[in-house]
Order: structure tokens, then sequence, then C-alpha cells
């Protein structure tokens, strides 16, 4: 009879512990989750940091056109290395990005304007794939991006609309919350953008997941309070 | 008597661009008489169509009859040189294709193709339509748009800048040096 009580009061007990440590964790990691959104809005550094190691997230067409305008104006010797991360289908973007780099070295020394990467990443979607299929392709491409990820291990995050960034922001907010990495993720809404978010801005900037986003057009600035309008890169 | 060099006779070209999409209906009412004819009337000599991955062929036309002499291609590694010498350009909505003739100066009517899903692309062509930058139509009402046009109606685009968003990201990042 004892045997059976005992039995009976030590199950009880294991299910009390497990229920309050899944709590507990559960509570520890929504409070850090808190707690990394809260900071990711303000400024980061009190004082000039040394030079951040930079990830760019090119996409086709216009997104890139967009990107390497931006580049073209910010020191590029604070922003180093810089890697930069192209659909794998995508041919035309890494070229470009390294038609500029090109360009920096003629003007300046690999000590001073840092070293480039050039990477390619696996999709989560082409356009007009079935939503089905995007599943799989959706998972092959967050795996992917987290090796990415934990091999660059970037400071600063620069991305501007294709969904290809999606995965890579995600992984970096985790990798936030898990204190692996402190990246500052700065999102460029596209410039065709004027009334409505792109589905990869409305989901960044919804889940919080950006430090800043930025958009081109001040109809967007009305919608979306917590973005900033600064004018047009084009 | 002898030829007539083309140098003395001055070309307006009007230029058609569908990048690297597929754009019949555009083509197709480019091609149609009555768009033709507002052209040549409007004082156009030349009509050149890169027509990208679409399927409808237009008509090749000499022009000698007194009307616009007509020419096409699928695609060119860079239209910059036809874009350069063109009068006016009708293009599809392509951010890159608009950005890069308002840099031009060129004289722009942007076409929405209605077949494409999540038409996100007009948003863009109707702002810059409303801020007076070009002229915005649809392929059944390019030639309500082509006779009804008044080019010294458009503004200049006065290109953007990247600055801002550089140098906000520097202040968050705290990369000035005050």
């Amino acid at each position: 009879m004892d045997n059976v009580y005992s039995c009976f009061f030590s199950d009880m007990g294991f299910l009390n512990v497990a229920i309050s440590l899944i709590i507990g964790i559960s509570t520890l990691i929504m409070i850090r989750i808190f707690y990394v959104i809260y900071w990711s809005s303000k400024p980061l550094y009190s004082k000039p940091p040394g030079p951040l190691s930079t990830l760019i997230v090119l996409g086709s067409g216009g997104h890139t056109a967009e990107m390497l305008n931006l580049l073209a104006v910010m020191q590029m010797d604070r922003f180093k290395p810089r890697y930069y991360i192209a659909a794998a289908t995508d041919n035309m973007s890494l070229q470009k990005a390294r038609v500029l780099e090109d360009s920096l070295i003629k003007k300046a020394e690999v000590e001073v304007v840092g070293t480039s990467h050039f990477l390619q990443i696996y999709r989560s979607r082409e356009v007009g794939q079935s939503y089905v299929t995007s599943v799989g392709t959706t998972l092959i491409a967050l795996t992917h991006a987290l090796w990415l990820m934990i091999k660059i291990r970037p400071q600063v995050i620069l991305c501007n609309g294709p969904g290809t960034c999606i995965p890579l922001c995600v992984i970096a907010f985790f990798f936030k919350v898990l204190g692996i990495r402190w990246s500052s993720i700065f999102y460029v809404e596209s410039i065709a953008r004027v009334r409505r978010l792109s589905l990869s801005g409305l989901l960044l900037y919804k889940l919080r997941m950006v430090d800043q986003l930025f958009v081109q057009w001040p109809q967007l600035k009305s919608k979306y309070p917590r973005a900033n309008y600064v004018g047009r890169l084009m | 008597m002898g030829e007539s060099h083309d140098s003395v006779k001055s070309k307006r070209i009007v230029f058609v661009t569908v990048g690297t999409t597929c754009f019949d209906s555009l083509v197709r009412a480019v091609d149609t008489q009555e768009v033709r004819e507002a052209l040549f009337k409007k004082g156009y000599t030349d009509l050149v169509i890169q027509m990208g991955r679409g399927s409808y062929i237009p008509l090749r036309s000499t022009g000698e009859d007194g009307s616009l002499s007509v020419d096409y291609f699928t695609f060119s590694s860079s239209i910059a040189e036809y874009l350069k010498s063109a009068s006016l350009v009708i293009g599809h909505a392509g951010s890159g294709s608009i950005f890069e003739t308002l840099r031009l100066k060129k004289p722009l009517i942007v076409v929405v193709n209605e077949d494409l899903m999540d038409n996100h692309q007009s948003e863009l062509a109707e702002e810059l339509a409303e801020r007076n930058h070009l002229f915005c139509a649809r392929p059944q009402t390019l030639y309500q748009t082509i006779s009804g046009m008044d080019l010294g109606s458009l503004v200049a685009y006065q290109p953007g800048d990247a600055t801002p968003v550089a140098n906000f990201i520097n202040r968050f990042l705290g990369l000035n040096d005050e």
C-alpha cells in the first residue's frame, strides 16, 4: 500500500517541478524578449565603437540599387568587415556589390576600408511558388540562414526588403535574446512602397524585430508611427 | 536630289521598355494603329520597342509611307543609350526603370501591368504622377494619355539622397565624434 501511495506522490512531485520549471523558464525568456525589444530601439553605444562587422542583405533589381545608394554614403572604415548576402537565384546583385567594393579599394587601402565577402543564401520562396512547397523551402532557407549567421555573427545588419532578409533578421533577434550576439538591425523599406509596407517590412515592424525601420514616403510614416521618414534614397 | 541624310532630319524617338518582364498588353497597345497615329501626330518619328520576355511580336515598319517607323528587340545589356536618345519613354512600373528614366530627365509614361498579382508597383507610379513627375496609364488608356498629354506640365524629379539615413544610423550607433 505504501509503495502505491509513494509512487503516486512522487509522480505528482515530478509533474509539479516540471510545470514550475517550464513556467519559470518561459517567464525568464519573455522578460528577456521584452528587454531586448526595449533596448533595441535605444541608441546603442555611448562612445564611438570600433569598426562594426556588417551584414548587407541584397535583393533583386530595385532593392539592390537602393542599398548600393545607401552604402555609397556610408563610412566604410567604420562598417567592416562587410558581408554581402544575396539569394542563390539572384545573379546581378553580388556582381554589383563587387563593383562597389572594387571602387572602394581604388580609393583607399584595404586596411582602411576593410575586407568584403560575398555569399549566397537559399530563398524561402520564389515568386509564384506554391505556398505548400514554400514550407519546405523555407525550412531549408532557415537552416542555411542559421549556419551563415553562426559563422558571421554581425554587429550591424542592413536590409531593404526582399524576403531573403526575414530568416536572417529572425535569427539575429534570437541571437540577441540568447545573448549570442547583439546586432543592430536596420531595415529600409523600398521606395516602391508608398502607402503600404511590404510583407517583410510589416512583419519586422509588428514583431519589433528591427532596431530602426526607415520609410521613404510620408504616408507610411503617418500609418506606422514607429517608422522613421528620412526622404527618398533614389 | 540625292539621298536625304538622317543627320539633317531630326528624329524624335519614342522608346518603349518592359525591362525583364513579360508585358504583352503594353506592346500590343503601343502597336495599335490609333496609338501609332497619335504618336505620329504629336511629332514623333520613330518607335523602338524593347519587348523583353513577351510573346507578342510587333510589326516592323520603315515609316516611308509618312507614318511612324517601328522597330523592336527583346533585351539589351544596357538600355541607357536608348533612353538617352529618346524624346519620350513609355515604360513598365518597375522602380529601377522609372528612376533611371527620371534621372535622365526624359518625359515618361508609366504603364501599370494589371495582370501582375499584388500590384504594389502602381503605388509608386501613381504617387509620382500625382507629383507631376510622369504620366501614369493602363494599356487600355494609353491612347487617351498620349493624345491628352502636355509635356510642359511635367516637373523634374529631384534625385533623392541617402545621406539622412546614413547620418541617422551613425547617430544611433554613436559613430559621430561629438
